[in-house]
């Protein structure tokens, strides 16, 4: 935390006390935090062909023409045509800014076998070159390009150190931005020890082979009285100039969004809470060979570009025209997103150059065309050309930097065919990647069959389901597979078994429909029978009421005939009579 | 020493044979040093004794006429240039080894040092 602090005001004081010259250089303004020390000499070294020259050319021909610095070019080895013509390849028109007096060209021929040393002499014919040049066009800017061939040339070492120092003495004094170049010499910075002289800037140049393919990368090896990034850093010469890639300098700084974007298939869009990825997430889909990891990546790019938005498709196994070609099988024409300018290719081998030039690469062309998503196809290719472990650091960090620059990253990645049934990563790098998409086969019934799903989707309520991912001719197709009782079906196996539930389904339903029919019947029937039985009650109760009233009035009758008749035989228990007469009476009355 | 007198006899001798030859040097400086000054003396002597009557003598002083200084690719000082006859030679330094110019001025070849 300490250290940190301190760097960091250390840095805050680099601006108040150093000040420095922009390079106008591709990214080594970012890494030096700001170009070179403005007035004081720069030493720049490396092996032959590492790119010294250009280097210093480019620092000069942008100061001339970016900087309103104009610059003085001291070569030792070429002549003016061939500096002309070397840096040509750049577009730099040397010879135009020589008429507008912005550059001055100045080539010191030192040829030894011309020269006889006799006694002492000093390098003021050179001072006097130097300076005139300076001063006649008020020159800013000096490369000396390279000082040592005047080791090479003269016999007297002490001289010449003297001299050296010296002039780079006088170099302080006029106030120029001095960049020296110098040759790389073994178990020293440069072969005749010029490093001890230049004691402000120091900036090493390399060019390395590692199997087989080569990186150039650049070192700034000491930059008194300012912090830098100590890193190595790739470097490219490109026909636009010069290009160092401050790639490693990037913190975890990218702001999330709530923005969603479509994958380009909408039933993947309703697995992630039907709304698709979030905008500037990094989606990894996994699986085996001729999963469709390409279909599902060129789904997303087609769906980018028609919201008008700009992509980059970067392939490490087809050309261009072959996903062109290959994409317009399954409905996605990607050249009408290319003729729009919309779609870019970026088609390398891998073994083309070094893991970090790729980076550097890719990074390059994501700052010029300004994509909003970008496919990478496939990034297993990579470990092919650097160890697992090198290819992590190189993808954590374009994962890093495409995050900080908000732009959504498709990457697909192989694995391997005979592991089907573990969601590896063969380069260790889930653990960055927001949304992972998991394709693979399912092999049933003599087919085999795609089956996609959701390992996980940070942020979001996504989908636990396994579906079948089908590729047709109108686009890829999600479907729900088949979960039953006969277990996980695809293919033509799920569609035969959806068949067969549905017949079953229909057969189990018309079942009950006859069930149904038949105890409505039954109950029809038993109501009928229920209210004939009731009618007939009725019927037999009325008669047996009737039977019975007419019974009690003949009873009654009777009765009244026994009091008659008593009454008739003059009665003897008469006392009785009128008693039983009234109780009857009564009874009869009530009964009815 | 005694060497020496010899060999710049046998100088000598080569070159009355080519009397008519006119020789042109060109001599580069930078202000009036203590050494462009000892380097103006010792040519002169050189020439008085070598080239007499047959040679013509250029001082150049580049803080007065800097620009002069590339049409002759100088970059040390001082530097004596022997534009005619050809071969054109460049010896730097202050002259001070005569056997040395001589050679470098062709007046005397390197076996005979």
């Amino acid at each position: 935390m300490r250290s940190k602090l301190s760097v960091r005001r250390k840095s805050h004081k680099d601006h108040l006390d150093l000040e420095k010259a922009r390079t106008g250089i591709d990214g080594f303004d970012e890494i030096t935090g700001g170009g070179l020390p403005k007035g004081r000499p720069t030493l720049i070294c490396g092996g032959p062909g590492c790119g010294k020259t250009l280097f210093a050319s480019e620092f000069l021909v942008r100061g001339a023409t970016e900087f309103d610095e104009p610059g003085v070019f001291v070569s030792f080895e070429e002549t003016e045509n061939e500096l002309t013509k070397n840096v040509a390849s750049l577009g730099f028109d040397l010879a135009k800014l020589q008429s507008q007096r912005k550059i001055i060209l100045e080539h010191v021929y030192i040829e030894r076998s011309e020269i006889t040393e006799t006694g002492e002499y000093d390098l003021e014919g050179l001072f006097v070159r130097l300076g005139h040049a300076i001063d006649s066009i008020g020159a800013k800017r000096v490369v000396l390009d390279t000082i040592e061939v005047l080791f090479a040339s003269l016999g007297d070492d002490g001289i010449l150190r003297a001299e050296i120092r010296r002039l780079f003495r006088f170099l302080k004094e006029k106030g120029v931005t001095a960049l020296i170049t110098a040759e790389r010499g073994e178990g020293n910075l440069t072969r005749y020890g010029i490093e001890e002289y230049v004691s402000d800037c120091v900036i090493s140049l390399d060019h390395r082979v590692h199997e087989q393919l080569t990186t150039r990368r650049l070192r700034v090896i000491k930059y008194r009285g300012s912090s830098h990034g100590t890193n190595e850093y790739p470097f490219l010469i490109r026909s636009k100039g010069f290009s160092v890639m401050p790639v490693t300098t990037m913190g975890l700084q990218a702001t999330a969004s709530e923005i969603r974007v479509s994958s380009g298939i909408s039933q993947l869009d309703e697995m992630l809470e039907g709304k698709g990825y979030f905008s500037g997430s990094t989606i990894m889909v996994t699986g085996p060979t001729g999963c469709g990891k390409s279909s599902f990546a060129s789904h997303f790019l087609e769906s980018v570009c028609s919201h008008g938005k700009r992509s980059i498709y970067f392939s490490f196994e087809e050309s261009a025209a072959q996903i062109v070609r290959n994409m317009k099988s399954i409905g996605i024409d990607l050249s009408t997103w290319e003729k729009k300018g919309l779609l870019k290719f970026d088609a390398t081998r891998p073994s083309y150059y070094g893991l970090e030039m790729h980076l550097a690469q890719s990074i390059k062309l994501i700052e010029e065309f300004k994509p909003s998503a970008v496919v990478i196809d496939p990034l297993t290719d990579l470990t092919s050309i650097g160890s697992a472990n090198e290819v992590k650091l190189m993808l954590s960090r374009l994962i890093d930097y495409l995050k900080n620059k908000g732009i959504t990253a498709v990457i697909t990645g192989l694995r391997s065919a005979t592991d089907v049934s573990t969601d590896d990563d063969s380069t260790g790098i889930s653990s960055l990647i927001d949304t992972w998409v998991c394709l693979n086969w399912v092999h049933s019934a003599g087919e085999r069959n795609r089956t996609i799903s959701i390992v996980k989707s940070r942020g979001m309520d996504h989908s636990n389901q396994v579906r079948e991912f089908l590729l047709t001719k109108t686009g890829s197709q999600l479907v729900d597979i088949y979960l039953g009782t006969a277990g996980v079906l695809t293919g033509s196996m799920r569609v035969s078994q959806e068949a067969k539930d549905l017949a079953e389904a229909h057969a189990r339903s018309q079942e009950v429909a006859h069930l149904t029919a038949q105890l409505e019947a039954k109950r029809k029937f038993y109501t009928a029978q229920a209210s004939a039985l009731d009618a007939e009650l009725k019927a037999a109760e009325a008669e047996l009421l009737k039977a019975l009233s007419q019974s009690k009035l003949k009873e009654e009758r009777a009765k009244l005939d026994r009091i008659d008749m008593a009454a008739s035989r003059k009665k003897k228990n008469s006392k009785n009579y009128p008693k039983v007469q009234n109780a009857s009476r009564n009874g009869s009355e009530h009964g009815l | 020493m005694k060497k020496n007198s010899k060999s710049i006899r046998n100088a000598k001798s080569r070159i009355s044979k080519t009397d008519f030859t006119k020789w042109h040097l060109k001599l580069y400086i930078a202000g009036k040093t203590g050494r462009s000054q000892t380097a103006l003396r010792n040519l002169e002597s050189i020439c008085e004794e070598y080239l007499k009557g047959i040679y013509k003598l250029e001082v150049i002083d580049l803080i007065k006429h800097p620009k002069l200084a590339k049409g002759d690719q100088i970059f040390a000082i001082p530097t004596l240039i022997k534009k005619v006859p050809r071969p054109v030679r460049k010896i730097i330094g202050d002259l001070s080894d005569i056997e040395k110019v001589l050679v470098g001025l062709d007046l005397k070849s390197i076996e005979a040092v």
